[in-house]
């Protein structure tokens, strides 16, 4: 995966027109390089495989394995799909356009809050709605999310590059904060009859695959996974982590869908004026081209998808508060763009899959494995606790406990020293440069490409 | 981009010198004549007047130079011309209409186009995508119709008649061999004649280059200003802000000479270049 040059735009030689289903295929999806497919495949196959391991690390084999292993590749599904929207989006306004938006969180937030208040049933436990039917929900997040953004965008893409990250940054606060207000939760409540549910977060319906299991063939798809083992009836993988899995592929066709609809701008001309504002916003003005227009238009859009993210993602869980849209969720959203290098769609995906993966999940996977198959001391409750031992008598033992114990906190030790490495030794991400060329035709010269060279 | 440092009592004390110079607008003929018409043109930034009172009109279908020392106030009068200054006070017209404070992409698409002093390359896009970028009336700009799968079909038609006209415009500028390339890897001289190819492929009306040869070597120097004479031939009109006094007196046939914000002289270049005060402004300058 070093191709340095980017993969080209080597069309797959699919003549255009005549009408058949391969011409149809070819306008719904363009130019997808072969090997772009390719490299996000390996890079699945790599990570699932990897998961798999440290499941038979922890485990070994059991009847219990199998179930373990779904839930592992569950998690990693789940968080995958997630991410890779979040960062396909925010590619969208910082990778192409330049649009430095640091509040992915509170955009995710206003889709999902919009979505709980419109179609969480009027008798929720925390928090109440409307309970409208849930893709009103989801169509007016969407909606609500681009139109807060229409609003932080109108001021803010008059100001320089750098205030325009603080009026983000400073609008996900706000919403964040007034989310976790009480008054303004009762306040709502008694004016309008619903209520975000303050600090203590707002319930939300149900996931729509999950009325699929209440069919019979959803019953047939769970007894699936139940078999016979001399004699005694043993479940490979539960009912819940089937129903929670088979939401995580839907999110990960959603995020094909995403990818779709980004790559699709990226190679249009639409994207092409997009890549020269991120490049010279006055060129691109004096080409005749009303670069606000394309600011606010993008910018939307990236907020509509941001909040659609957010309800497949933190909607997606029963429940949902503030808490879940701390500005650390952008921190992470940008980590996974930069890992795969700001402007490539591809790398967007590559780059949350490494994100979640490795970043993210890994250190924990691992630490579960130490502590599953060392029989540990007891951690110590201090740093010096477990160094006194180390440096006085050579016992690494508490150390390693001490680790294990923390390693939830060591990730962004691990985070910083990947961002560092990656920055300085390829800026352009782990896919390294890209060129993925803003045109909605190959742009070699037509018929004659051999000649001049 | 950077202007003058001239103080606000030196410009004064010229000021009155220039008065009789002045073009009288009023008077300068119909508009078909003078596609660009300038007047009372003023610009301060804070206590600095850079563009005082600036007035003239560039012919249809010439080659009008624009020089001063530095300092001038040349580039501002363009930048306020373009529309990326907005001028305190006076008036610019272009072919007939008041383009006065509007933003430079409505100016850009009324047909009148700029390069940049430093040019102004998109330096992460290749050559290709630099000259796409600039035809006007593109449909797939507009974003339902580079997204939905129906409307796809028109968008790819004009694409490819686009590509056309870029490859016929990379070999008119001889920066064809360069077309995969990204514009940040060319050297400056390239650049500037990527900058011209781009803003040809808006089908500009005129053309307002600023020093578009400077630091651009004399072999590639003399290949654009070729390429400007085709273009003259072609019926384009330029109006061309140059450091340089020599290229300036062979190749226009029009000379505006500005001062510290005025229009000090402006005529043939064999007249400008007996002018006292333009030779007095020039060494006076120097010393």
């Amino acid at each position: 995966m070093t191709g340095e040059s980017g993969s080209g735009p080597e069309s797959g030689g699919d003549p255009p027109g005549d009408g058949s289903i391969r011409a149809v295929f070819a306008d719904m999806f363009g130019r997808i390089e072969r090997s772009d497919v390719l490299i996000v495949a390996t890079a699945m196959v790599a990570v699932y495989t990897l998961f798999m391991i440290f499941v038979l690390l922890r485990l070994g084999i059991t009847t219990g394995t199998p179930n373990a292993i779904a839930s592992a590749w569950r998690e990693l599904t789940f968080l995958f799909a997630a991410y890779a929207m979040l960062a396909l989006a925010l590619n969208l306004h910082w990778g192409y356009t330049g649009l430095f938006n640091i509040g992915v969180a509170g955009f995710m937030a206003v889709g999902v809050y919009t979505m709980a208040l419109l179609s969480t049933s009027p008798d929720a436990v925390s928090g109440q709605g409307l309970g409208l039917p849930l893709p009103i929900g989801v169509i007016g997040g969407m909606i609500a999310a681009a139109l807060v953004g229409l609003v932080a965008a109108v001021p803010a893409l008059r100001v320089r590059a750098d205030y325009f990250a603080i009026v983000t940054l400073g609008l996900s606060e706000i919403i964040r904060l007034s989310l976790n207000s009480r008054t303004l939760s009762d306040w709502t409540r008694d004016r309008f009859g619903f209520a975000t549910g303050g600090g203590s977060g707002i319930d939300l319906p149900a996931r729509p695959t999950d009325a699929l299991f209440d069919t019979a063939a959803g019953e047939a798809l769970i007894d699936l996974f139940v078999v016979r083992i001399g004699g005694e009836e043993v479940t490979l993988v539960a009912a819940s982590v089937i129903r929670r899995f088979t939401w995580a592929l839907v999110m990960l066709g959603i995020m094909i869908g995403f990818y779709w609809l980004l790559r699709r701008i990226g190679y249009s001309p639409f994207g092409r004026v997009l890549k020269s504002i991120r490049e010279d916003e006055l060129v691109a003005q004096s080409l005749g081209k009303d670069t606000r227009i394309f600011k606010i238009k993008v910018f939307m859009l990236g907020c509509a998808l941001m909040g659609l993210g957010g309800i497949l993602w933190q909607g997606s869980q029963g429940f949902v508060s503030p808490d879940s849209f701390r500005p650390i969720v952008t921190f992470y959203v940008f980590v996974a763009v930069i890992i795969g290098g700001s402007g490539s769609n591809t790398g967007s995906v590559v780059g949350a899959l490494f994100f979640v993966s490795l970043l993210f999940l890994a250190p924990r996977r691992i630490g579960g494995i130490v502590d599953a198959r060392l029989d540990l001391i007891d951690a110590p409750g201090t740093f010096a606790g477990a160094a006194d031992p180390l440096v006085s008598v050579f016992n690494a033992e508490p150390m390693l406990a001490y680790t294990i114990d923390n390693i939830s906190a060591l990730q962004f030790i691990l985070l910083g020293i990947v961002l560092i490495l990656i920055v300085q030794n390829r800026p352009d991400g782990i896919m390294g440069h890209r060129t993925e060329t803003a045109a909605a035709v190959d742009l070699n010269r037509p018929n004659r490409g051999e000649e001049d060279e | 981009m950077s202007e003058p440092d001239i103080s606000a009592e030196e410009t004064d004390g010229r000021a009155a010198a220039t008065d009789e110079a002045n073009v009288e607008p009023e008077s300068a003929g119909a508009p078909a004549d003078t596609p660009l018409r300038v007047a009372n043109l003023r610009k301060t930034f804070g206590g600095i007047v850079a563009v005082d009172d600036a007035s003239f009109a560039v012919e249809a279908g010439s080659l009008t130079g624009l020089i001063g020392p530095n300092g001038a106030g040349k580039s501002t009068t363009f930048n306020c011309i373009t529309g990326a200054h907005k001028p305190d006070s006076g008036r610019v017209e272009f072919q007939g209409e008041r383009i006065t404070g509007l933003r430079p992409d409505q100016i850009a698409n009324r047909g009148l186009v700029r390069t940049f002093q430093i040019a102004r390359s998109l330096e992460e896009m290749t050559v290709l995508e630099n000259l796409m970028l600039a035809p006007k009336g593109q449909i797939g700009e507009t974003l339902w119709r580079s997204v939905v799968p129906g409307a796809r079909g028109k968008v790819v038609a004009q694409e490819e008649e686009l590509r056309e006209r870029v490859w016929e415009t990379l070999e008119f500028f001889e920066i064809d061999h360069l077309a995969g390339q990204t514009a940040g890897s060319l050297s400056g001289g390239q650049r500037k004649l990527l900058e011209m190819a781009r803003a040809m492929m808006t089908e500009p009306d005129m053309l307002l280059l600023d020093e578009p040869l400077a630091g651009v070597n004399p072999t590639l120097e003399h290949k654009l200003l070729a390429r400007i004479h085709d273009l003259q031939d072609e019926g384009y009109t330029f109006l061309l802000v140059e450091h340089d006094m020599d290229v300036i007196m062979q190749h226009c046939e029009r000379v505006i000479v500005m001062h510290q914000g005025s229009v000090l002289a402006e005529g043939e270049p064999s007249v400008i270049r007996n002018d006292e005060r333009v030779i007095e402004a020039y060494l006076g300058e120097d010393v």
